[in-house]
C-alpha cells in the first residue's frame, strides 16, 4: 500500500488490511482496529487506535453500526406510537426513555398527570437507573476479569427486571407510559415485592463493594485511568455520573426538579478525580440513593381510591349488555375481569394514573364498551389523522437519565404526529470525548475506560 | 430571572436577532447565520450568561421555506441553571460557522447534522459522515428523503476509509475546507 508523505508502510502483518505498521518521526506506529466485533466493544462500535508500542497516541471512533433511523421513523408515527421506539434507545433503562418522551409531549400539550402517576414514574425511573448502573459496573468488572461481581449484579438486575415485568409485562420492551399517564396502575403485591427486592439489591451492593472497592487489582486498573478534568468534560457535554465523577454537581433531578423529585430526600454523590474509580464509586452510591428514593416513593405514594366492590363480571358479558344498551350500571361501579394484559387499567385505577383529559387519554375499556361517548373518544384518538392534536410549537425537555441528560426536542406543526423528534442521548456526548480519555493510556486501559462510559448503542446510534 | 438573557442579547446584537419567543417556558432566539458564532461565543463567555454547556445541536428541515433549514442549538448554563435555544436559518448549500472551537462536543454533533441534513459547517476540522456509511447517497433526515429509500449496493469489502488510507487524517492540525469536501 502506498502512503504519501512521511508516512510509509514498512510492514504488513499477515494478509490483514486492518493492521498497518509504519514509521514516523523515528517511531514505529501501529494502526489497530478494535471492534466492531470485539467482545469489549459491546457489539457495535469500532475504535481505530494509533499505537506507539502499547500506548494510545490517537484514536478515531466510528459509530453508527446500530443506526435504525429512530428520528426518521418517528416522523411517520402518531404521538403514542413513538413510545415503543423509545424503549429501544437506552435498552438497559427503557423506562426512563418512556418517561422522558411522554413528558416532552405533555409539556408540548401543557398537561400534568395525577400525583400517583408521577410517583410511579419516579419509581420506575429509579428502578431503571439501578438496572443501568448494575449493567455498567457488572460488565466493566467482568471485562477486568471479575466474573463474580458480574454474576452477582446480573442476579440483582434480574430481580429488578422481574419487578418491571410485574408492572408492564415486559422486561425490556416496556412501553409503560402513555401521553397523559400510564398504561396501567401498579399491580397487586408490588409494594411488598419491591421492598423485598430493594433489600436484596442492597445486599448485593454490599457484596460487590466487598469484592471490588478495596480490591488491589481492581483499584490498580481503575485509579488514575481515564482521567478527564471538569472543564474538558463540560466542553464535551458530559452529563450524569461521568460529569459528577469530575466533581461537577449537576443532576437534573436537583437542578430542575421534575415529577415529584423535589419532595424526595436524596443525595447526589460527587467524585473528585474524574477517573474510572470515581465513576465506579459515583455509580455505586447512586444506586444506594435510588433505593432510598424508591423506598420513599413506596411510603409517600398516594393510595388509590377504595375499590368498588361490585360483583365481578366477565368482559364478554359486559360487552353483550353494552350492545343491547342494557349496561345500566355506572361504568365506575363495574368490576370487569379484563384480559391479563390490561391488568391495572381497570376503570377504578384509570383516573389515578391518567390525566382527566379526554382529548389525550384513551377512555377506560369498561366505558368504551358501554357508552357511546367513550366509544367516540376512543375512535377519535385511534384513527389516523385524528389522534392527539398538539399545538404548533417546539419544546425541549430533559430528564436525568441513567447516563446523564436525556433530552427530547420535539417540533410540532399541529398534527397528530411529530414533525421532528430529536433525542439528546447522553452517550453521544460521552463517546465524542472517549478519544480524549484514552489518549496516553495503554490498549488494556481502553477497555475499562470505555466500560466506565457505559455506552449504549441504541441511544448512541438511534 | 429569565427576561435578562434575551434583553442582554438584544442590547448586544441588535441587528443579528431575527426573532425571539418563549413557548412553554423555552426561550428561543433566532439569529442571522453570519452572527451565530459570535452570539454563541458571547453567550458562553459573558459573565452574566455563562452558557457553558452545548447540550444539543440539531437541524429541522422545512422544504417549502426559504431558507430551508433551521439549525438549533440547545444551551445550558450550569452557574445560572438556565436553558436557551438558539436557532439560525440556512439554505440548502450554504454553510454555517462551526462552533467546534467553543465546545468540543460540537465536532460530532455537527458531523451528525452534516450527515443527516447535508448542512456544511465552515472551519469544521473533520466534516465527514458519522452515522451513515461513506457511500450513502443523500441525507436521510431531509423531508424529501423517503422513509424506505433504496440505496445502491456497495462492495462488501470496501476500501478502508479516511483514517486508514489518508495519513493527513492523523496530523494534529488537519484543516479541511468544507467547500471542497
Amino acid at each position: 500500500m502506498e502512503r504519501p508523505g512521511s508516512v510509509e508502510t514498512v510492514e504488513r502483518v499477515g494478509s490483514r488490511d486492518d493492521v498497518i505498521v509504519w514509521e514516523e518521526d523515528g517511531r514505529t506506529h501501529l494502526l489497530l482496529n478494535m471492534g466492531p466485533s470485539h467482545p469489549a466493544m459491546h457489539g457495535i462500535i469500532r475504535i481505530i487506535l494509533r499505537l506507539d508500542g502499547e500506548q494510545v497516541v490517537d484514536a478515531d471512533v466510528e459509530i453508527g453500526y446500530l443506526h435504525r433511523a429512530f428520528e426518521k421513523t418517528c416522523e411517520f408515527k402518531t404521538w403514542n406510537q413513538v413510545i415503543p421506539y423509545t424503549d429501544r434507545l437506552n435498552y438497559v433503562s427503557p423506562l426512563i426513555n418512556n418517561v422522558a418522551y411522554v413528558m416532552t409531549v405533555e409539556k408540548l400539550l401543557g398537561i400534568t398527570v395525577p400525583r400517583r402517576a408521577q410517583y410511579i414514574r419516579v419509581l420506575v425511573s429509579e428502578i431503571s437507573r439501578i438496572t443501568d448502573h448494575l449493567t455498567c459496573i457488572g460488565a466493566s468488572a467482568m471485562e477486568l476479569g471479575a466474573m463474580t461481581a458480574f454474576l452477582y449484579m446480573m442476579k440483582a438486575r434480574e430481580w429488578l427486571w422481574e419487578l418491571v415485568e410485574m408492572i408492564c409485562g415486559a422486561r425490556l420492551t416496556t412501553s409503560y407510559t402513555r401521553v397523559g399517564g400510564l398504561k396501567a396502575d401498579l399491580p397487586e403485591g408490588f409494594h411488598e415485592a419491591c421492598r423485598e427486592r430493594c433489600r436484596g439489591v442492597r445486599q448485593v451492593l454490599k457484596e460487590v463493594h466487598g469484592l471490588l472497592t478495596n480490591n488491589r487489582i481492581f483499584i490498580d486498573r481503575m485509579k488514575d485511568v481515564g482521567v478527564i478534568d471538569a472543564e474538558t468534560a463540560i466542553s464535551y457535554g458530559f452529563t450524569g455520573p461521568c460529569l459528577r465523577a469530575c466533581g461537577v454537581p449537576f443532576d437534573l433531578r436537583k437542578a430542575q426538579p421534575y415529577l415529584v423529585y423535589d419532595e424526595l430526600d436524596f443525595d447526589v454523590p460527587l467524585g473528585e478525580h474524574g477517573d474510572n474509580l470515581d465513576r465506579y464509586l459515583v455509580r455505586m452510591e447512586e444506586m444506594e440513593q435510588s433505593i432510598r428514593i424508591i423506598e420513599q416513593c413506596l411510603q409517600q405514594i398516594p393510595k388509590e381510591a377504595p375499590e368498588v366492590m361490585a360483583p365481578e363480571m366477565e368482559a364478554w358479558a359486559l360487552d353483550d349488555l353494552g350492545r343491547l344498551g342494557q349496561a345500566t350500571i355506572p361504568p365506575d361501579r363495574i368490576r370487569v375481569r379484563l384480559a391479563n394484559t390490561l391488568e391495572g387499567s381497570e376503570v377504578f385505577h384509570w383516573d389515578h394514573v391518567n390525566a382527566p383529559n379526554r382529548a389525550v387519554v384513551l377512555p377506560p375499556k369498561e366505558e368504551v364498551y358501554t357508552t357511546i361517548e367513550a366509544l367516540m373518544d376512543h375512535f377519535k384518538l385511534i384513527m389516523t389523522g385524528h389522534g392527539i392534536m398538539t399545538p404548533v410549537g417546539e419544546v425541549y425537555f430533559a430528564v436525568e437519565g441513567a447516563n446523564g441528560e436525556l433530552g427530547f426536542y420535539i417540533v410540532s406543526t399541529g398534527q397528530d404526529r411529530p414533525y421532528r423528534i430529536r433525542v439528546r442521548g447522553p452517550c453521544f456526548a460521552l463517546m465524542s470525548g472517549l478519544v480524549e480519555m484514552i489518549r496516553g493510556y495503554t490498549v488494556a486501559d481502553v477497555i475499562p475506560i470505555f466500560g466506565s462510559i457505559n455506552m449504549i448503542g441504541g441511544e448512541l446510534d438511534r | 430571572m429569565s427576561r435578562p438573557v434575551l434583553t442582554i442579547l438584544q442590547e448586544r446584537f441588535r441587528g443579528a436577532i431575527i426573532e425571539t419567543h418563549a413557548f412553554r417556558g423555552d426561550e428561543t432566539v433566532v439569529v442571522r447565520k453570519e452572527q451565530v458564532h459570535a452570539v454563541l461565543q458571547f453567550l458562553r463567555d459573558d459573565p452574566r450568561l455563562r452558557f457553558n454547556f452545548l447540550m444539543d445541536l440539531t437541524a429541522v428541515d422545512w422544504p417549502e421555506r426559504q431558507p430551508r433549514f433551521d439549525v438549533v442549538y440547545h444551551l445550558y448554563s450550569l452557574p445560572y441553571n438556565r436553558r436557551l435555544r438558539v436557532k439560525t436559518q440556512v439554505d440548502d448549500g450554504e454553510a454555517v460557522d462551526s462552533v467546534t472551537d467553543l465546545w468540543k462536543v460540537a465536532n460530532w454533533l455537527e458531523r451528525e447534522v452534516f450527515d443527516m441534513f447535508g448542512i456544511r459547517f465552515r472551519n469544521h476540522p473533520d466534516l465527514r459522515r458519522i452515522l451513515m456509511y461513506d457511500e450513502f447517497q443523500g441525507h436521510p433526515l431531509r423531508k424529501d428523503y423517503p422513509l424506505r429509500g433504496e440505496q445502491p449496493r456497495v462492495p462488501y469489502r470496501i476500501q478502508p476509509r479516511d483514517p486508514w488510507r489518508d495519513p493527513d487524517r492523523w496530523k494534529p492540525s488537519s484543516e479541511s475546507d468544507p467547500e471542497t469536501t
